[in-house]
């Protein structure tokens, strides 16, 4: 049964393991990821080539909006200060969603961190999925584990120096087609990607794409695992994350140890083994270079691979999968104390297994049930709640508005025939992409009437207007009250615009001013 | 020299320094920042090369790329000269009342009118051209020497008595102190005030209207609607250039005052004199 003879076992040490841990300052230690297989690789290529096609497609998606609007479904304009998003288009103004938005992420991120620990960490991750893709490149030229540490141990040859170089270019590739896939956010992408090629897109955009080549190359190829381990802060704040009840990427030891190289020799000695064979196919495939028997540890980004390189060990051997698993910490603890009688000693295989070698029915499972509990009824409520609030914004948030701003200097203007005069800037916002005719009208102040600069009409108490799509129109208004009509020096009064087509409007309320004595 | 100390715990050198028995370890700076280092210093040598940087004499070096912070400013003016371009030239082809009529231009004259209000204008007529006693406010609708664009234009073209412009706007009422009696000046400022408003005593009014019809219609007009083209202000309006009331008329009827406006033409070219028209033709008052 235990017969270990068709298990390869690696020469691998995790670069953190306690008896080496090295200062910060040291040196790098190379880590050379072996190839690993199985469902959580499968469901990686999958995370990987949906988020990478996200990533590249989505400026090419086309949306109409019409004759007045851009047709990318994806824009974000700086320049004209305008941001598209399929159906929804967002003024500067509105730049709460992009708020709202970033509160849903950071909340979303707890939840999934609270209910199946750092999934974006080890999935969705940029920089795991970049990593992963030049981790592909890598296999593809220099081969697999063995291969690159003996090529990268050996001398400088020709052969090494092609592999290197090919790796690299092929690399910077991958890093400029990353730059340059952003640069197609920010304008219309057909157009621009004929400036790029041609060298006449704006400096803006080259300087993009040097600067995301140098970071995606810095941190892709070169600094890979430094990046999680040293810069990014979330390693760190997933520890508040992290509750007994989080499912993680956990090593088994209550059924592993005591672990042995040497099983049948240890079995005919007497000695107690568990399933772990000791052969650090979980070291070799781990991208961060980790050995996660050593417990649950910062650097350990839960991409599963792990798990996969132990369950295709688990299978040769015959054993139940699982000796490395998505467990919680509870049911870890609980199972432990079953391996270890309460802990009054070493991890024992024996109290874990029935006689016939079978799992006993003390072991404690994840049930789904813990998935929902209060905290993660929180997060979910909370991220709920400020989705509806969005959508709801969303839904019911105006697309014609007015501001108006009071002439302060002169405050009002006595006029030939004794009336007083004040004046303000309208401004009126027509955020949809198709031109409204617009009616201003006064409503209060008894006797007023207003005219506009530009506006041909004679004054009156209502005037019409043309907006152009998608622009904010700004007029200089003159309201004039007559003498005798004049009460007192503050008055209140009203702003309104009216779309007659579409039968949306918008107030102000404004004052007028006047002096104690008008005449 | 000192020997090499040895930290008993780490095995690393330390530099000797201790503070309460706690020694400073001698590790090595990290490479990245070493690395790092040295590069900034020779950035700095090269940029002293490229930029003007080390001070001679009676100069500085011109370094080789041949920057100056002079020529920026230059290029950036120059290049704002030209988006102007297109504003400035169609500005200096039409007249002030085609700018005033086009949406798109009327916006361009209006702001770059504004920007030399600002400068040149409100040392008399006030920030907000609201004007004070003695200078007009430029936001009402009496206007002395006309409010079209095109008079406007040409008052602020020639200048209002401006002696040195032979085109100036020119108007001077006589001081009537010398030429009617004390009483008749009262009667006459009683007549105008009652124009506008009430006057303390009534049995002036109708000596007064006399005392107008022999002196002052030939350019305030027999109505007292006054004259534009002789710069005779509207005397029956509730705007009074020189303070309301029969005493500052009377003031007005003894020894007037003649307010003198430059003529900007010289100094501001004729680009600006229209855009200014444009922006003082919409301050409201505009005719």
């Amino acid at each position: 049964m235990l017969d270990q003879t068709q298990v390869e076992r690696l020469e691998a040490e995790a670069v953190n393991s306690a008896k080496t841990r090295q200062p910060l300052y040291a040196a790098r230690k190379k880590i050379f990821p072996k190839r690993a297989s199985g469902s959580f690789r499968r469901f990686k290529w999958l995370v990987m080539a949906i988020t990478l096609g996200i990533y590249y497609l989505t400026p090419w998606l086309r949306w109409d909006r019409g004759a007045f609007a851009p047709d990318q479904a994806v824009l974000l304009d700086l320049a004209n200060r305008r941001f598209y998003f399929f159906f929804i288009e967002i003024w500067p103004q509105e730049f709460y969603y992009v708020a709202g938005l970033l509160m849903m992420a950071g909340i979303g991120l707890f939840l999934i961190t609270s209910t199946v620990g750092r999934a974006w960490c080890g999935y969705t991750c940029p920089q795991t999925v970049w990593v992963d893709l030049f981790l592909v490149v890598e296999r593809a030229i220099e081969g697999d584990r063995n291969a690159r540490m003996k090529l990268d141990a050996g001398p400088w040859t020709a052969r090494k120096l092609v592999l290197r170089v090919t790796k690299h270019a092929i690399w910077v590739v991958i890093a400029v087609a990353t730059g340059g896939a952003w640069i197609f956010y920010f304008a219309d992408a057909p157009t621009l990607i004929g400036e790029v090629f041609t060298g006449t897109a704006a400096p803006v955009a080259y300087v993009t794409i040097a600067v995301l080549t140098a970071t995606t190359y810095t941190f892709g190829g070169l600094m890979r695992e430094q990046v999680c381990t040293y810069m990014c802060p979330w390693p760190r704040i997933q520890a508040a994350m992290l509750d007994e009840n989080s499912l993680t990427v956990t090593y088994n030891d209550w059924r592993g140890e005591p672990r042995s190289r040497h099983a049948k020799k240890a079995l005919a000695a007497g000695q107690p083994v568990g399933d772990c064979v000791d052969c650090n196919a979980c070291v070799a495939v781990c991208p961060m270079g980790i050995d996660i028997r050593d417990g649950q540890q910062l650097e350990c980004i839960t991409c599963a691979l792990c798990i996969d390189a132990c369950d295709g060990i688990m299978d040769k051997l015959g054993r139940e999968r699982g000796l490395i698993s998505y467990a919680t910490l509870s049911d870890y603890n609980a199972n432990m104390a079953v391996a270890t009688a309460g802990g009054s000693s070493p991890a024992t295989p024996s109290l874990v297994r029935t006689a016939e070698g079978k799992f006993s029915d003390r072991l404690a499972h994840f049930h789904i049930r813990k998935i929902f509990r209060l905290r993660t009824f929180i997060y979910l409520g909370a991220w709920s709640a400020v989705g509806l609030a969005l959508l709801y914004s969303l839904l019911t948030r105006e697309r014609l508005e007015l501001n108006v701003l009071h002439d302060r200097n002169p405050q009002f203007v006595t006029l030939s025939d004794g009336s007083i005069r004040n004046g303000y800037t309208v401004k009126l916002l027509n955020m949809i992409p198709e031109p409204r005719t617009i009616v201003v009208i006064l409503q209060g102040l008894p006797g007023a009437e207003m005219s506009a600069v530009g506006v041909d009409l004679p004054p009156a108490r209502s005037f019409t207007t043309l907006a152009e799509p998608d622009r904010l129109k700004m007029l200089k208004v003159f309201v004039r009250q007559p003498a005798d009509q004049i009460e007192g020096t503050t008055q209140s009064f009203t702003f309104r615009i009216e779309d007659k087509a579409d039968l949306e409007s918008a107030e102000y309320t404004a004052t007028f001013n006047a002096p104690e004595i008008a005449r | 020299m000192s020997t090499e100390r040895i930290d008993d715990v780490s095995g690393i050198s330390t530099t000797g320094h201790e503070w309460d028995g706690i020694k400073e370890l001698n590790n090595p700076l990290p490479r990245w920042w070493v690395i790092t280092f040295y590069i900034t210093i020779a950035w700095a040598a090269a940029y002293t090369i490229a930029y003007p940087a080390w001070p001679m004499l009676s100069s500085a070096t011109k370094g080789v790329l041949g920057y100056s912070s002079r020529n920026d400013v230059k290029n950036e003016l120059a290049a704002a000269e030209a988006a102007k371009g297109k504003y400035v030239a169609a500005i200096q082809a039409k007249t002030v009342s085609e700018i005033a009529a086009d949406d798109a231009l009327r916006e361009f004259a209006v702001a770059a009118g504004g920007a030399a209000f600002k400068v040149n204008c409100v040392q008399c007529h006030g920030s907000g051209a609201q004007g004070s006693a003695g200078f007009p406010n430029l936001n009402d609708d009496e206007w002395l020497w006309g409010g079209s664009a095109e008079q406007i234009q040409q008052t602020i073209t020639h200048g209002i008595r401006f002696a040195s412009d032979p085109d100036t706007r020119q108007s001077e009422m006589p001081a009537f102190g010398d030429i009617i009696t004390p009483e008749q000046a009262t009667q006459v400022s009683a007549y105008v005030a009652s124009l506008s408003g009430p006057v303390h005593d009534a049995s002036l009014i109708e000596p007064g209207a006399k005392v107008f019809a022999e002196n002052c219609v030939a350019c305030h007009g027999a109505n007292a609607k006054g004259n534009k083209e002789l710069g005779a202000p509207d005397l029956t309006d509730a705007i009074w250039f020189y303070g309301s009331g029969e005493t500052a008329i009377a003031a007005q009827v003894r020894a007037p005052k003649h307010g003198v406006m430059p003529a900007w033409i010289g100094r501001l070219g004729e680009t600006t004199v229209k855009e200014l028209a444009v922006y003082v033709h919409s301050l409201g008052g505009g005719e």
